[in-house]
């Protein structure tokens, strides 16, 4: 799909793109995407595998809807706006090393048990905004940049935080569009946002969430 | 930072190889540009591998992350609830002062003021002889009082935006702090129900009415915010049920989450605008009309 406009087509078929690591299988009678690791807040199991909820993953709901994530398994990867540590658990579970990003103190307690069991797990009590405060921890030429900020300003963010983006690498954000103005038509704040995004990073693909999440626009990008 | 830490990774700036110095570097230390750490760490002999550099980073970072989060919370809902009890205190204080120096001034100085404003006045004063140099002493106590309430208002508007973000910006920072204080705590808050919320610092009129008494309260301390207050009488119990709704929401979200959610907050409008709507449609509104979520 190019970068022209929202996609807002009928389901596609998920295809054969799921990273390494990441695998569909049957738990509790249903397909669930799953990965390999402890699990975080009493998610299914199907042995060592366990499920990856797409209505409480954004970066989730792009797999299932099988977007071109660009996503092998092993990356170095940072994650901006790790919250409790949910999704950002599944990333550690097939990606390499792994920075998560946030900001509020709570959630961080949570985030600090995901890491926990995870090696490649690295939190960091920063303001996604303020990359300069954490560059000198995290590591250049990330291979993946996973985003899920709740703040007004996404583009913005990524925008700032390309510096640690390999030129080859891939933003995966999720843009929510209440965050950036509670009144719009969430297609109008989309357009804005990848308006402004696009001064950075070359769109590939766009796609809207709304199966799992409402108001939200799934973007896979790579910096210009 | 100076320029010449451009150039420093998190382990170059440690004073010692303690696990407790590294973690403070990883919250206070800067750089512009990131660059391949792992690499070079090893090429500057901090480790032997990169393995060895990702556990000792692992180390570093949970330890600082665990520290700096226990630090911002421990400023964060106690201190709020001690803070609005003592400056309520401040200014009971200050009043019932207030009044005896009134009392007593009106007998020295013709031209005395009342209350608090009357005591800023006199403490102002040149006193003439042993008794109004006590008169003005006494006024100057309600003036520093009076001060420290101030004081103690500005503290809680610059802490309670971050204690608790969704609250503080729907009731305003002393209205949440004084929920936060009634309730003993941001987890306790967010653990009652908005019914409980609702009527938070009425505990008499509740207590009266359960004892057979008299009608329920519609409001507690949420009467002090401009959506009960300034909504016309016949429909507060909806605006003020409404209100309380939402900020049970708000403090849920501050203390389980923690981040802004603005949509709350527009919820919230709408749901007044309805409300206040019913005034301009000629509506005989009421407290019955049950509709509100």
């Amino acid at each position: 799909m190019s970068d022209d406009g929202i996609a807002g087509d009928a389901d596609r078929e998920p295809d054969g793109s799921l990273p390494a690591g990441v695998s569909r299988r049957r738990v509790d009678g249903d397909d669930r995407l799953c990965t390999r690791g402890e699990p975080v807040y009493g998610e299914p199991t199907d042995g060592e595998w366990r499920a990856w909820d797409a209505g409480r993953s954004k970066l989730g709901g792009m797999l299932e809807l099988g977007m071109e994530t660009g996503l092998v398994g092993g990356e170095t990867a940072l994650y901006l706006g790790a919250a409790n540590g949910t999704t950002v658990g599944h990333v550690a579970d097939f990606a390499g090393p792994t920075y998560a990003v946030e900001f509020s103190p709570r959630p961080v307690r949570d985030l600090l048990d995901v890491c926990e069991s995870r090696s490649n797990l690295f939190p960091l009590l920063k303001d996604a905004r303020r990359p300069e405060t954490y560059a000198h921890v995290v590591e250049a030429d990330c291979d993946v940049l996973v985003q899920d900020v709740a703040t007004r300003g996404q583009a913005d963010v990524a925008a700032r935080n390309r510096r640690f983006l390999a030129d080859d690498g891939r933003l995966l954000l999720a843009v929510k569009a209440r965050s950036e103005d509670v009144a719009a038509a969430p297609e109008a704040v989309f357009e804005t946002v990848l308006a402004e995004l696009r001064e950075t990073y070359e769109v590939l693909e766009t796609r809207r969430l709304d199966r799992f999440h409402d108001d939200h626009l799934g973007v896979v990008a790579t910096p210009r | 930072m100076t320029e010449s830490d451009g150039g420093r990774g998190w382990f170059e700036r440690a004073g010692s190889a303690d696990p407790a110095d590294a973690a403070e570097t990883v919250t206070a230390g800067t750089a512009e540009e990131p660059r391949d750490w792992p690499a070079l760490a090893v090429e500057r002999g901090y480790v032997d591998a990169e393995s060895e550099y990702y556990d000792r980073l692992r180390e570093a970072t949970t330890a600082a992350a665990r520290a700096a989060a226990a630090e911002r919370e421990r400023a964060d809902d106690r201190q709020l609830l001690h803070a609005v009890r003592a400056m309520d205190d401040a200014e009971r204080v200050a009043n019932e002062l207030a009044e005896r120096v009134a009392e007593w001034a009106g007998t020295l100085f013709p031209d005395a003021g009342t209350g608090v404003e009357g005591c800023l006045d006199l403490a102002e004063r040149d006193p003439d002889g042993p008794v109004e140099e006590r008169v003005v002493s006494l006024a100057s106590r309600v003036a520093d009082l009076d001060r420290e309430a101030d004081e103690l208002r500005a503290f809680i508007e610059s802490r309670a935006p971050v204690a608790a973000p969704n609250l503080a910006s729907m009731a305003g920072p002393v209205l949440a702090a004084r929920l936060i204080s009634l309730a003993g705590g941001l987890e306790t808050l967010a653990k009652k129900p908005s019914g409980t919320l609702q009527v938070l610092g009425a505990e008499d009129a509740l207590f009266a009415h359960l004892r057979g008494h008299g009608s329920s309260p519609k409001h507690g301390v949420i009467y002090t915010h401009e959506y009960v207050r300034g909504t016309r009488p016949e429909d507060r119990g909806s605006a003020s049920r409404a209100l309380a709704g939402k900020l049970t929401i708000a403090a849920r979200i501050d203390h389980y989450a923690g981040d802004r959610r603005p949509e709350l907050e527009a919820e919230l409008n709408e749901r007044i605008r309805t409300i206040r709507a019913r005034a301009e449609d000629g509506d005989a509104g009421g407290d019955g009309g049950g509709s509100d979520e």
